[in-house]
Order: C-alpha cells, then structure tokens, then sequence
C-alpha cells in the first residue's frame, strides 16, 4: 500500500516540475509577456516521464534486485594485481604524463581550450578534497579562494605590471591568507553552522569585489589580463613591448593563434601535476592523517595532543592556496574576470566533483573533474536542461555508488619486518 | 607523580567536583571508583585540561599544568585513554597507531609500534583493517595501543572494562598491570570497582564530586561501605 502511495507521490511531484520547467513558456512579444503552453509531442513526452517515474517508484524493489544482479563495475578489479601494479606504476605514470603533453598537438583547438578548463577544475577539486573530503569541513564558499586568486593575478598584473609567474605564488599566498582568516572564527563550528558561515564568506567575497568598484571594476570586471609568457616570449601576433620578440618569430615559424591555447594547456598540466604532487606527498605525511583523524574524531584527536586549531587551519590555508592558485590561472588564461565567474553555483560545482569522486580519494575528484566539464559540453543541446541532468546524476550516483566513483583506499605504510 | 590538590571543577553553573584531592605516586596503579554522574570522567577531563578547573592544582611530574592548552598537556609525557574508546574507526589499526605518535620520530614510534604489536598479537592480525570494523575489545586494546604509542610516563584509563565481555575485561586487566610492570603509572577510572580494586594498589571512592574514601585497593574491597555501594554487597 505505501508503494502505490510513494509511486503517486513521486508521480505527482514529477507532475508538478515537469509542468513548471516544460510544460509552459514565457515569451516575450514586444514589451508584454505572454504565456503558451507546450507542443503536444512536449506533452506526451511528459507524460510519458510521469508514468516512468510512477512505474519506477512502484516496482523499486524488484529493480533494485535486478540491478543487484547485474555485476557491479568494479573500477578496482580492472587494475593489476597489487605487486604488479607497484612495479606498473611508474610506467603508467609516466606514459600518462607524456600523453598529457603530447595530445593537445594532435587534436583541435577547442579540444584543447576544454581540457585546459578540466584542469582547472581538477585543481579547484583536489583544493577542496582537503577540506571536505580529508578534514571534513563542509565549505560551500570555496569559490571565494578562487576569486581571490583570480583577482589577485588580475590587479597586480593591471596596476603594477606583475607577470604571471611573478603572481602565481602570490595568489596562492594571498588565497592562503584568506583561508586563514576564515578559518579562524569558524573553527569552533561544524557541520551545517560552517556551511552557513563559508557559505556567506563566499558571497561576502563576490559582492565586495561587484561593489569596490574604484579598484576592481565592479559588474564591468577586469579585462586585457595579460597572458603568460615563455621567460618572456609572448604569445601574439606581435610583441606589446618594445624590443620583444613574439614566439614565432623567435622560432622561426608561422603564427598560428592554437600555439597560445596549447601553452596554456601545457601550463596547466604542470600547475595540476604539481598540485597533484604537493597534496598526493602531504596526506602520506603525519599532517594528512591527522586532518583525516580530526574528521573521525575530536576528542581523540585532543587527547593525543594535537592541536586542532592548527591542523583544521592548515587544512583551510592549504585548500585556499589551491584554489588561489588555480583562480591565477583562470584569469590568465580567460583575460577577463567579473564577479559573475564567482557565483554560488561554481562552489557547488566543485563540491559536487569532490562528493561525486568519492571524498578524500584523489583520483576519484580527477576523474569527476573530467565528467562534470565534459559532459555539459557534450549535452549542449540541453543546456537548459543542464541543473536537471546534473540532479538526475547525484540520484544515480547516491542508488549506485554512494560512496563516489573511486572511493579513497587508504594508502599503507610500509611495516619493516 | 601526578598530583591534584583541592580542584574544583564547574559545567557553567553547575558544580561537578568539590576540592578533590588525589595523589598517584610513580610506579603505582590507582584507582578511582564511583556511580555514574559521581565526577570520575570530570576528573580526568579536568586533568587533560578540558574544562580547566576552577580552583585548585593540577600538578604532574612536579610541574603544574593547570591552565595549561590540553594539547600541551598531553604532551608531556600523559596519555589518556578516552571513555568510549573513540579510536578513528575510518583509518586502520596501524594509522591509528601512528596517530598515537604524532610528535615522535618514525624510528622511535617503529621501536614502540613493535611493542604495542606483542602486547597485543590482535592487532597484528588487524593491522590494515578500519579500526571501526573491530570489536569492541579489539577497538579498546587498539584503544591503550594508541596510547601507549606516545610513550607516556602516565596512562589515564578511563573506563576500559565498558560494554567489553568478561574474558576480554580480564585480558585487558592483564596489560594494565603488565604496563605497570614496564613502569607506566597507570590512573584507572572504573566502574566495574571489583575488578578495579583488585590490581589497584590504592583506591579512591567519589560520591557527588566529592573524595569520601581513600585507602588500599584491599582495604577498600573489604571494606564494608563499599561493598555495600560498589561491590554488590
């Protein structure tokens, strides 16, 4: 009986959302607003939708029994044995990383300018796998740190000329300070209380920097961000400064504009691999497994004599520094930043690559930075469906694998015996 | 060793301890018993500096660590070993155990995780499973491991025999007093007073916050009072 009920329930309620976002349109006809409904074939494949989820609801069980049936994908059954993979590793590694640099000649540009996005991505999400997945920190402000980095790069390279090697480090300095001082009031809080403060935090950042209008532009944003450099070659058609020679020239070949995009994808890879690096070393070292042990428990942790200021502060400082370092980046390859690339809903993209990863497992957050860039872009014909399509994938993912894509194993240290 | 003169300890308002006094000398297995809500857990946590008392001293190894971070504290040469066991039950056996060791070289915390493994042949057997998916015996002998991982001159036990079956009660009595043995002072906050008493070599009685009784462990467990109270008569 609380089957039929459940069935019509989540009937009705795909009724009610379904009839709201396709079943009417607004169309604008001069100045007045007029409202039409849907096409027939809209409706019927409404309807259609209804009696799915309603069907669905009512024979959950014997779905899930069949689903149950079918063999689970095991991601880690596909890899070697654990002696062999030891010795595997550092091929694959390294014929990952050769790949990495060698693709972007062979595909397009767009391909390419894509890719550069991911990674900028997976920065922002292995940057936030510390403070949620390893320290357990809910921030849902986490795109602050990336505007601070992003402007941080943005201001010095407008008024005083800084390049962006020159700025990179500073960014993520500048990103960590910020983390830092968020982290401070929030250390006594937990759970949804930290998620309201970083929440705020973050649109305490976007709206200071739409209204500071004298420094950074306001809504108009800042544009004609300079581009990086090859220890001072650009990447133009023609040098800005005096005396300097673009790449080109001093290669002696052809311009072409993709040569600028496959640099900054080549920039990109190295920023990530580095930050892969830093973070992969750090959660192998005492202070990665103290943020972890703070997650599981405090008091444990107090009782050991550890200090939880410090470690949940470098968790936050850490974090930042990532994302300031990935918002450095963003900029410089974007040439113009506004307030608008810092809304709510870029933290909550990066928070669903990490929960969708699986939390605390790096390779997990990189393989859903991968899905959650590109598969947008694939369904670009239902870019308006985009926030549906993204809940209907947390639906799947919580039935099918909860605990996210690559769960985090825990790495072993060596026992000498 | 540890010495705790006239401490007083509030929740708020509410006063948990009333000028308690307790020596623990070196070398010695004391024990505190009490009913539950008597202040036992209070004490410990006043010793680790969380609450902070609010009169009196706490002093150990002849400096006083009243007032002092419970972080700091703890790094002294005490460990405690948390009511509940609260080990980290997502991270192995081994990661808990070098959790334990935080502010110790890998090669001193190796030389001290090889023994904490005899002690506790157990452990080995699990030492790269989650420490949640133990039992609860297991979990609080990788409870005392932990501990032990510091290398403290002092463990405070804070109700081990809880929620455990008898024959693990037993064992976990037996590493109590082998610790003793290598020389780790042992401060033991029980319920199961019986069993406490017996391996105690002095004994303290709380009631309301309050220190009534104070004698030998066998004095206290003939003591007509107490068995009336504790000892189930």
């Amino acid at each position: 009986m609380s089957k039929i009920y459940n069935a019509i329930f989540a009937a009705g309620i795909t009724f009610v959302l379904a009839c709201l976002m396709i079943g009417v349109k607004l169309n604008t006809e001069g100045t007045t607003l007029t409202v039409s409904g849907a096409s027939g074939e809209q409706w019927s494949w409404i309807v259609g939708g209804i009696v799915l989820v309603f069907l669905a609801q009512l024979f959950a069980d014997r779905i899930d029994t069949l689903f149950g049936k079918l063999p689970k994908p095991k991601i880690g059954a596909l890899l070697p044995a654990e002696e062999k993979r030891a010795t595997l590793k550092p091929w694959l590694l390294a014929a990952l990383i050769v790949g990495l640099l060698v693709w972007p000649f062979m595909v397009s540009r767009g391909a390419v300018d894509l890719a550069t996005l991911t990674l900028i991505y997976i920065m922002l999400g292995l940057g936030l796998n510390i403070v949620v997945g390893l320290a357990g920190l809910l921030d849902l402000g986490f795109v602050a740190f990336y505007a601070v980095g992003a402007y941080t790069y943005a201001l010095l390279s407008q008024y005083f000329g800084l390049s962006f090697w020159a700025c990179l480090p500073i960014a993520a300095g500048l990103a960590a300070t910020f983390g830092f001082i968020l982290g401070f009031p929030v250390l006594r809080l937990r759970g949804d209380y930290l998620a309201i403060v970083t929440l705020g935090f973050g649109e305490i950042i976007r709206i200071l920097l739409n209204n500071w209008t004298a420094l950074t532009g306001g809504p108009n944003g800042i544009s004609g961000i300079e581009k990086p450099t090859l220890f001072g070659l650009e990447f133009t058609r023609r040098a800005k400064e005096e005396g300097n020679v673009p790449f080109h020239e001093w290669m002696g070949i052809d311009y072409s504009s993709s040569y600028k995009v496959i640099f900054l994808y080549l920039i990109a890879v190295i920023l990530m691999l580095f930050v892969v690096y830093v973070i992969n070393r750090l959660t192998r070292m005492p202070i990665g497994r103290a943020w972890e042990a703070l997650r599981e428990d405090e008091i444990a942790c107090r009782s050991l004599g550890l200090n939880r200021t410090i470690i949940k502060l470098s968790a936050f400082t850490l974090g930042a520094s990532t994302a300031g370092f990935a918002g450095a980046f963003f900029a410089a390859r974007q040439g113009f930043i506004s307030p608008e690339s810092f809304i709510f809903i870029e933290s909550a993209i990066i928070l669903a690559i990490v929960v969708l990863g699986g939390m605390g497992s790096q390779i997990g957050v990189i393989l859903a930075a991968i899905v959650m860039t590109i598969l947008p872009e694939l369904a670009r014909e239902f870019s308006e469906y985009r926030m549906l399509l993204f809940g209907l994938l947390m639906v799947v993912m919580m039935r099918w694998r909860p605990q996210g894509l690559v769960p985090m194993k825990r790495p072993h240290l060596e026992l000498n015996q | 060793m540890l010495r705790i003169e006239n401490v007083n300890t509030h929740y708020g308002q509410i006063q948990a301890l009333h000028d308690v006094s307790v020596e623990v000398r070196q070398g010695e297995i004391v024990t505190l018993i009490g009913a539950n809500g008597a202040g036992k857990t209070t004490l410990m946590m006043t010793i680790c500096g969380d609450p902070q008392a609010s009169s009196g001293k706490v002093i150990f190894d002849g400096k006083e660590i009243t007032g002092q971070p419970t972080s700091m504290i703890m790094q002294q040469g005490l460990a405690i070993v948390p009511e509940g066991r609260r080990v980290f039950s997502g991270l192995t056996v081994e990661e808990n155990l070098y959790m334990g060791s935080y502010f110790r070289s890998k090669a001193d915390a190796d030389v001290t995780a090889e023994h904490v493994l005899e002690l506790f042949p157990r452990l080995r057997e699990r030492y790269s499973q989650r420490a949640g998916t133990m039992s609860g015996g297991e979990q609080q002998m990788l409870a005392i491991g932990r501990a032990m991982m510091a290398k403290p001159r002092m463990i405070l036990l804070d109700e081990p025999s809880l929620g455990l079956a008898p024959i693990i009660i037993q064992q976990i009595f037996d590493i109590i007093q082998k610790l003793r043995d290598e020389g780790v002072t042992i401060f033991l906050v029980e319920q199961n007073a019986n069993q406490a008493l017996r391996i105690a070599d002095r004994g303290y009685v709380l009631e309301n916050g309050r220190v009534v009784l104070e004698d030998s462990g066998d004095a206290l467990l003939t003591n007509e009072a107490v068995r009336q109270a504790y000892l189930g008569g």
